[in-house]
């Protein structure tokens, strides 16, 4: 199966090929079957388009090294339509009509909640590739995004010590990340010792549009005689009519800086990014990064999306480690039975694309380097600092009171994604 | 002729330039080298002050270059370089001259990196090197620079620049920047008092900033003066914050008006439950997107115009569209509301998915144009030039729609279709062919809002979602079938969101809107305007 086609068509193509594969796939040899689940149609298609694409690439580079256990690798795309049910049925039909060994999908958090019940019933695998709110740990779920503290934390304490920030501005859309991490953020922040009347929070419907008394607000926050930071959890769509009102308010880096945990490198190519150099954002890959392993991911992204133009970001890097994860795991189990991968997995380590290695931990996060960076001219970002060392995603954040005592482990004999260490039983929040 | 040009000017340089300088360049030219070999930021900063230390205004264009971005080293001989970057290629300058050295390819050299900090620090160290300054509005931009960055150490040179200026603006921005460069000094608090009550007199945000900070450290009669000041400040401010939500409102309510008004004739006019209007409005984007990618690559000089360019091409594509929508679908379901809906939405949903199969499902880039970008201020109320553009475009739309359906023949046909179809049948007037039209008309209309809109929002194929409840609305509010109904109905739901938002917040401002809307149309059921007579009852 070739995917030459524009990236929407080959989704198409791969539906129709997954409808008559009852037929195809008895006059082919046997295949390892990977589900992927990301909306090709709706809102969010706009981000999780791309990830298809890297996932097909992924597969395809895997069956020219020689496929997986003598067996090559056959990629089964359904389309969820942004629809939050719809996902839970798709992955239903992935596992149990596909039959396929591993899923890699979801981009928001509210559709990977609606798909863990179907995962945790059905025992398959979900690997997930996005930054998001944390406090979750799941066994059936591998998460190869960023955890709050290996991005929104270390971001914070960037602005405090470089920029001396001493006032904040935390503005996200309304939904459950941003939400969450902006709970973290306000009780890190307290406890460090910011007053509550120089933190304000500001949410926005999805798609919000006019953004020119936010834009207005923030500048009269700023105007306190302190140094003011935005910590932007706006999410999407919205943040290109966000940042053209900064622009156009003549808001600029230096004086009120805004960090982004929602923004790349794709976000960015929608806009002219002239007026919004030395704006931030944290992630743990940026397409900058001076590594000889990221040129040549992004050459051979550019090569099979024929497009010069199109860039990298960080979420199609956690796609890389999770899928280079699962395939070691595989290798190292001799199968894909799920419970053999799960137990396979803990401890496996995979180049990530920024230079060092990533390895799968025991909660089902993985080790990540942070980075942090300023939007520069070309819509790129150049990175201005980073951790010395990786960060282990931590599921249960420390600085919420409800779930400051819980840990998470998969291996024997705890094997618990909730254990609440004050009173040494699995299950339960708080103490 | 030209030689003796050049050679008058290479006098008038040896004058210029007296000797002491002219032994400074090695120093210089030395210093700006060690850019190349500075290790972090700290290093890099310690170069900048190094030259700001000079106190030569001739290094002044390598740092400019440097907080742009555009100071280069080779990576072979670590030789530093201002360049300028087209395609693969860079042409050289030297840093110091600004001559052009030569051209070479972009990936020989590394960007000397900068960051927020340094960007503040190189700022601050420009400022005190360009005070004297030939140009004034450079004057002007240090002054600014170094009212908004204290420092005690710069008041012997604000003192000098004083009592040299001439200029009238540039020396008021020269007396606040000593003002507030006084009150982080260690000055007598008599000069301390003077600088409060000049500041006071200012009454922006920069002000407010500098006074709040001094305040919270000073005492006694210090902070008293301080205090009186700000609150004096703020309540100004007050007053102009109100105004700027009449101002910002009125902006979202151009937005509405015209998301809205080619709605207002499909469905406020023909009755037509018209799910797709909202992608009318991409199309018109997307054909600026592509209007403005032909410009980009075959006559650049054109860029500012594109806009005038897009908006008839924008009308006839959304007006074509909306011609094969009402011949192939919506003329077999008149009368039936239902199935027009399910339809029209089916129709919303299959150009949505066209569009992200040629286009791709992410953002397309449609540029401002200069006369689009940026904003002018009017005391404290910055307005943006292209909200006041749509707002002036917004207007003028209208009027047209106005005058086309009062006084032009095909107007009267409409209206005598809607009023009585079977009388203006009688009358000889071919009305399934003026359905088509007025059909096709509110289409292209909504086809131009999406040029207009492509400068604030998003162009992506969600572009018509976000649109389409919100131009519902403001039809229904405004009344159906009243054109005039529309434009109050936008503006005043413009208006009270944006003065409901300071105090609810914007997803909470939403929800109350909605809530009044129902319940403004349980005691009006016809909206604002509405019709009255026969035509209404039949």
């Amino acid at each position: 199966m070739t995917y030459h086609l524009k990236s929407s068509l080959a989704g198409l193509a791969a539906l129709i090929a997954v409808s008559v594969s009852p037929l195809g796939a008895q006059a082919q040899e046997e295949t390892i079957k990977v589900g992927i689940l990301h909306s090709l149609s709706g809102t969010m298609a706009i981000s999780e388009t791309t990830l298809k694409d890297v996932m097909l690439m992924l597969i395809e580079q895997q069956n020219e090294k020689g496929g997986l256990l003598g067996k090559k690798l056959e990629a089964v795309v359904v389309d969820p339509a942004s629809d939050w049910p719809l996902f839970a049925e798709k992955a239903r039909e992935l596992i149990s009509v596909n039959k396929v060994a591993a899923v890699f999908g979801c981009w928001t958090s509210v559709s990977r909640k609606s798909v863990l019940p179907v995962f945790e019933e059905l025992n398959g695998l979900l690997f997930y590739p996005v930054q998001y709110e944390g406090e979750e740990s799941q066994r059936n779920v591998f998460y190869t995004g960023a955890a709050p503290n290996q991005q929104a934390i270390p971001a914070v304490d960037y602005l405090i010590n470089e920029e001396g920030v001493e006032r904040w501005v935390l503005a996200g859309t309304d939904y459950v990340y941003p939400r969450t991490t902006n709970k973290i953020l306000e009780a890190y922040l307290q406890a460090k010792g910011v007053a509550p009347e120089d933190i304000m929070i500001n949410y926005t419907p999805f798609g919000h549009s006019d953004w020119q008394t936010i834009v207005s607000d923030i500048k009269g926050f700023g105007s306190a005689g302190k140094k003011t930071a935005v910590v932007s959890t706006i999410n999407g769509d919205a943040n290109v009519p966000f940042y053209k009102e900064l622009g156009n308010a003549g808001i600029k880096a230096e004086d009120i800086p805004v960090v982004a945990f929602s923004v790349g490198e794709e976000e960015l190519a929608g806009l002219d990014t002239g007026p919004l150099v030395g704006h931030l954002a944290a992630w743990n890959y940026f397409q900058s990064v001076d590594t000889e392993i990221n040129a040549e991911f992004i050459d051979s992204w550019k090569a099979f999306i024929k497009d010069d133009k199109r860039v990298t970001n960080d979420p199609m890097e956690a796609h890389v480690i999770g899928f280079n994860m699962w395939v070691k795991a595989v290798e190292k189990a001799g199968t894909t039975d799920p419970d053999a991968v799960i137990d396979a997995i803990i401890g496996v380590s995979v180049p990530n694309l920024s230079g060092g290695y990533s390895t799968m931990m025991p909660n089902h996060h993985i080790t990540k380097p942070v980075l942090i960076g300023e939007i520069q001219a070309d819509g790129q970002f150049e990175t201005v600092w980073e951790t010395p060392g990786l960060v282990v995603g931590d599921e249960w954040s420390d600085y919420l009171p409800d779930s400051k005592d819980l840990i998470a482990d998969w291996r024997a004999p705890m094997s618990c994604g909730n254990f609440n260490v004050a009173t040494g039983k699995c299950g339960g929040k708080g103490s | 002729m030209t030689f003796l040009r050049a050679l008058a000017t290479m006098l008038l340089m040896l004058v210029a330039v007296p000797p002491a300088q002219a032994a400074d360049d090695a120093a210089i030219r030395e210093a700006i080298a060690k850019f190349a070999t500075a290790r972090n930021f700290a290093d890099t900063e310690a170069i900048v002050r190094e030259l700001g230390a000079s106190g030569d205004p001739r290094v002044e264009p390598a740092l400019a270059a440097l907080a742009d971005g555009n100071l280069n080293f080779r990576k072979s001989d670590r030789q530093v370089f201002v360049t300028k970057e087209s395609g693969q290629a860079a042409t050289l300058f030297d840093p110091l001259t600004g001559e052009t050295v030569g051209e070479a390819p972009k990936r020989d050299f590394t960007k000397i990196k900068v960051n927020n900090s340094l960007r503040r620090t190189i700022r601050a160290v420009v400022s005190g090197l360009t005070l004297a300054a030939p140009d004034s509005t450079v004057r002007l931009s240090a002054a600014i620079n170094m009212f908004r960055a204290p420092d005690p150490a710069n008041l012997e040179a604000l003192d000098v620049a004083i009592a040299r200026e001439t200029e009238a603006r540039v020396a008021a921005a020269l007396e606040a920047a000593r003002a507030s460069s006084v009150l982080v000094s260690d000055q007598p608090d008599d000069r301390k008092l003077a600088a409060i009550a000049l500041l006071g007199q200012r009454g922006d945000r920069e002000t407010l900033s500098l006074l709040t900070a001094f305040s919270a450290r000073a005492e006694g009669e210090l902070k008293a003066a301080a205090e009186q000041a700000i609150d004096s400040i703020n309540a100004s401010l007050a007053l102009w914050s109100a105004g700027q939500n009449v101002w910002y409102g009125l902006s979202l309510g151009s937005v509405l008006l015209l998301a809205a008004i080619g709605l207002a004739i499909t469905f406020g006019v023909m009755g037509v439950i018209n799910m797709a209007h909202g992608e009318m409005v991409m199309l018109g984007a997307y054909t600026t997107f592509l209007v403005q990618e032909l410009i980009r690559v075959h006559q650049p000089a054109l860029f500012d115009w594109s806009l005038a360019i897009a908006l008839p091409l924008a009308f006839i594509v959304a007006g074509s569209v909306g011609l094969l929508i009402e011949r192939g679908i919506i003329r077999f379901l008149y009368g039936r509301p239902l199935e027009t809906l399910l339809a029209t939405w089916g129709v919303s949903l299959i150009l949505q998915q066209t569009v992200r199969t040629i286009f791709g499902p992410t953002n397309r880039e449609v540029g401002n144009p200069s006369w689009m970008s940026g904003a002018v201020q009017l005391g404290e109320l910055t307005v943006t030039w292209n909200r006041l553009w749509i707002v002036v475009f917004a207007l003028a739309v209208f009027a047209v729609l106005l005058y086309a359906i009062n006084r032009t023949s095909i107007g009267l046909r409409m209206r005598a279709v809607t009023q009585n179809r079977r009388m203006a049948s009688a009358m000889g007037i071919r009305t399934p062919w003026v359905d088509a039209m007025t059909f096709a008309l509110g289409s292209g209309i909504a086809g131009i809002a999406g040029v207009a809109l492509s400068q604030i929002d998003n162009v992506s194929p969600n572009l018509g979602q976000g649109y389409i409840i919100d131009s519902f609305m403001v039809v229904v509010f405004g009344g159906v079938g009243n054109l005039w109904g529309t434009l109050v109905g936008a503006f005043t739901l413009g208006i009270v969101n944006k003065f409901l938002e300071p105090y609810a917040g914007a997803v909470l401002g939403k929800i109350v809107v909605l809530v009044i809307i129902i319940l403004f149309i349980q005691k009006r059921p016809r909206g604002l305007f509405a019709l009255k007579g026969r035509a209404v009852e039949a």
